[in-house]
């Protein structure tokens, strides 16, 4: 036992790259699994949030019987799925119909590869990282059209064409406000970089999250990725494949079981994946609120403690809700599990207040911190947001995303080579795109 | 058995040969037009793959930054192939509505 | 992030390469002999997915890149999309290989032939490529094809760049004018 905590000890004290990076493979499946464990905990906790989330945007309570406020909720519906008869529809075509679900999980995994936790903390760190994402989050076109057309119906192939058609067009747009904000890497020291690794750096270097880089363009880009990723993902108010009322429930009709749940979880890694890729060029990835400004040893003791101070905060709420909890001898149980969950979370509050645990935790927690903001608003844009009618949709990705995404990227790439008359040629550039839109409008 | 393990350029040109010549194969017997362009598709992988084995081949023997001429190339080549699948199918899809056949040995005259 | 390869070696590069070269020499052979063309489609995205691999053995990650957005991610989505559009249910139960194939094959076989003569010449007692180990490759491979797209030292390959672009426009709308009921 001692000799394995001093293998773990003496890797983590003399790494400096990625487990990728030095060829070791060993470390790299351990990455690998630490990253699939923490991507199916998040997925199940998506779950939990999104129904809880929703319920409460509309002024109703949400799943409350399974668990304690509805916490193993996720478990049922996962067991439900387990255990549910694995229909294929007649004449549909066996062999399609069972890869598409792994080519869309595919996809979606693998782009996990060099999302980066923390400056060493990747899988590895490929010298193409956002255009492998880019690439590989594209893959998941494939499996959706494959789905569609193998499930030999007609919801299902209208439901795969359309969402295939609109992933394929939010893709532009999202290209363009990737490469603008690479451009805006080539201001750091060390050069232009595409790794996800370098472009957190490079923000480091430059002192400045790219979200406030060259104002108002960082903020543009970022919005304009902000709805593409949205539509990416089907996710409302993109969701009309999908959606329910429309098309009973598009290229997944005929999926059901743990087919079904292939999905569901490809789904939810995707919106992940694509919030990692937000997160890393424009929000500072890794690096906690103001890395330069409020240095120090006394500034890097207090961020140190929001960690744990986090999930003591949770421990609290999960303690003040047993105490609301109705004092009738059949609630018993869920009072305890309640209580034990809460135990739970304060002891891993306890945990992370520990010297050793807190900077090694750092970069983890404040990058975990960052994609449960843009999961939060993914939630709150499907309880706000009526949904796009699909030509609508098209015309936002096209006519307004796209023209938008061009004079981002002619503006950035003026002002990032400094051209000495650029309010000279900012300004016009940025009238002849609002006037394109009134034009379109 | 130790040159077999030490994999050189030689490796990758006879890959990309085999490549070439099942793509070869693909066009010259298939009947259905998707699947000959799609073999179109195979060859050109096949010389791309040719291009960027002996991009680095030039790299590991005499360095410098026209050695990357391959790469790019085979960039332009990618590129090319996009343009081209785009238009076959277009054609293919005109030609479909009005025969609605996709087998290349029914496109036989020249006027109907 | 770039470091030199004495410091990562790379690792079973033969058993990389004779595992994508496999998969790429079987979803070849299922290419051209699938009946259903979407089989043959799906195949078709293993091998080119099988050749990123290998282009990033060849240490050419942009390629790769490349590779895996463009071919995998929007050619073979094309192709699909018009795979379902025309009805080829019945194209499956009629023959699926040409009159022609016989000619074909040994049409092939020639070619098959050449190459290997081809590669398998030794003039004045030296092989056509030397075999033998690979030195070392540096610098940020994206960077350098940059360089090289942009640099007029280096070449004009601005020009060829713009004419691609050019070409990509015309290839839109002729695909549109093509696909188009009424134009």
């Amino acid at each position: 036992m001692n000799a394995i905590i001093d293998y773990i000890q003496s890797y983590l004290r003399t790494k400096d790259v990625t487990p990728g990076g030095d060829g070791n493979i060993f470390w790299a499946t351990v990455y690998i699994l630490l990253v699939f464990v923490g991507l199916s905990v998040a997925v199940i906790a998506m779950n939990w949030l999104e129904r809880k989330i929703l319920a409460h945007m509309q002024v109703r309570l949400g799943p409350m019987r399974v668990g304690p406020h509805g916490l193993l909720q996720p478990i049922a519906d996962a067991i439900k799925l387990l255990l549910k008869e694995d229909i294929i529809p007649a004449e549909a075509d066996a062999l399609v119909f069972w890869v598409a679900p792994f080519i869309v999980v595919l996809a979606a995994f693998t782009v996990f590869v060099v999302v980066p936790f923390g400056p060493e903390h990747a899988i590895t760190d490929m010298n193409i990282g956002i255009l492998f994402m880019l690439g590989v989050s594209s893959l998941s076109v494939l499996g959706i059209v494959t789905a569609g057309w193998a499930s030999n119906s007609h919801y299902p192939l209208i439901g795969a064409l359309r969402s295939s058609a609109q992933m394929v067009s939010y893709e532009v747009a999202m290209g363009l406000a990737v490469v603008s904000a690479i451009m805006m890497t080539s201001l750091g020291e060390k050069g232009g970089t595409l790794s996800m690794i370098g472009i957190v750096e490079s923000q480091y270097q430059q002192q400045e999250w790219f979200l406030f880089k060259f104002f108002p363009l960082g903020v543009i880009a970022f919005g304009i990725f902000a709805i593409a990723m949205v539509a990416e993902t089907n996710r409302a108010p993109f969701d009309l494949p999908e959606a329910e009322s429309e098309l009973t429930a598009g290229f997944h009709t005929e999926y059901s079981g743990f087919r079904w749940s292939l999905f569901f979880l490809a789904e939810y890694s995707a919106m992940i994946a694509v919030s990692s890729i937000a997160v890393t060029l424009w929000l500072g990835g890794w690096l906690r609120p103001f890395p330069n400004a409020l240095s120090g040893p006394t500034w890097e003791l207090a961020f140190s403690l929001v960690p744990g101070l986090a999930f003591v905060f949770l421990a609290a709420m999960c303690f003040y809700n047993t105490a609301r909890m109705p004092k009738h001898p059949l609630f018993r149980i869920q009072t305890m599990g309640l209580a034990g969950f809460g135990a739970l979370l304060g002891l891993i509050g306890i945990v992370l207040f520990l010297p050793g645990v807190r900077e090694r935790v750092q970069d983890v927690f404040w990058f975990a911190a960052k994609v449960a903001a843009f999961m939060y608003l993914y939630i709150w844009y499907r309880g706000t947001f009526p949904r796009y009618r699909f030509d609508q949709l098209m015309r936002v990705g096209w006519k307004v995303l796209l023209p938008i995404g061009l004079g981002l990227l002619i503006c950035t790439g003026l002002w990032v080579m400094r051209v000495e008359v650029w309010h000279e040629v900012i300004v016009p550039a940025w009238l002849g795109c609002i006037g394109l839109l009134r034009r379109i409008f | 058995m130790h040159a077999m393990l030490d994999i050189s350029t030689l490796h990758y040109l006879v890959l990309g040969a085999a490549l070439f010549l099942l793509g070869v194969i693909g066009v010259l017997t298939r009947r259905n037009v998707v699947i000959v362009l799609m073999s179109i598709e195979l060859i050109l992988n096949a010389v791309n793959l040719n291009l960027v084995a002996f991009s680095r081949y030039w790299q590991s023997v005499h360095g410098g930054l026209s050695a990357l001429q391959g790469q790019v190339f085979a960039i332009f080549i990618i590129t090319d192939a996009a343009a081209e699948a785009a238009i076959g199918l277009g054609i293919l899809i005109a030609f479909f509505r009005n025969k609605e056949t996709v087998n290349v040995d029914e496109v036989d005259l020249l006027k109907w | 992030m770039n470091s030199s390869l004495a410091a990562n070696p790379p690792v079973a590069t033969p058993f990389f390469f004779y595992l994508l070269a496999a998969v790429m020499i079987v979803g070849g052979i299922l290419v051209i002999t699938r009946k259903n063309a979407v089989h043959s489609a799906l195949a078709l995205i293993t091998t080119l997915l099988a050749q990123a691999g290998l282009y990033l053995m060849l240490y050419a990650p942009f390629v790769a890149g490349v590779q895996i957005i463009l071919y995998a991610g929007g050619i073979m989505v094309l192709f699909l999309f018009v795979i379902m559009l025309i009805n080829i249910e019945r194209t499956m139960k009629e023959r699926q290989f040409n009159k022609q194939w016989l000619v074909g094959i040994v049409a092939a076989g020639a070619l098959g032939g050449l190459l290997i003569a081809a590669y398998t010449t030794t003039t004045g007692g030296r092989t056509l490529f030397p075999l033998g180990r690979q030195s070392y490759v540096d610098g940020d491979n994206t960077q350098r094809i940059a360089m090289l797209l942009f640099d007029n030292r280096f070449g004009t390959y601005m020009f060829a760049f713009e004419i691609a672009s050019l070409l990509l426009l015309v290839a839109i709308i002729g695909a549109v004018v093509m696909a188009k009921k009424r134009i």
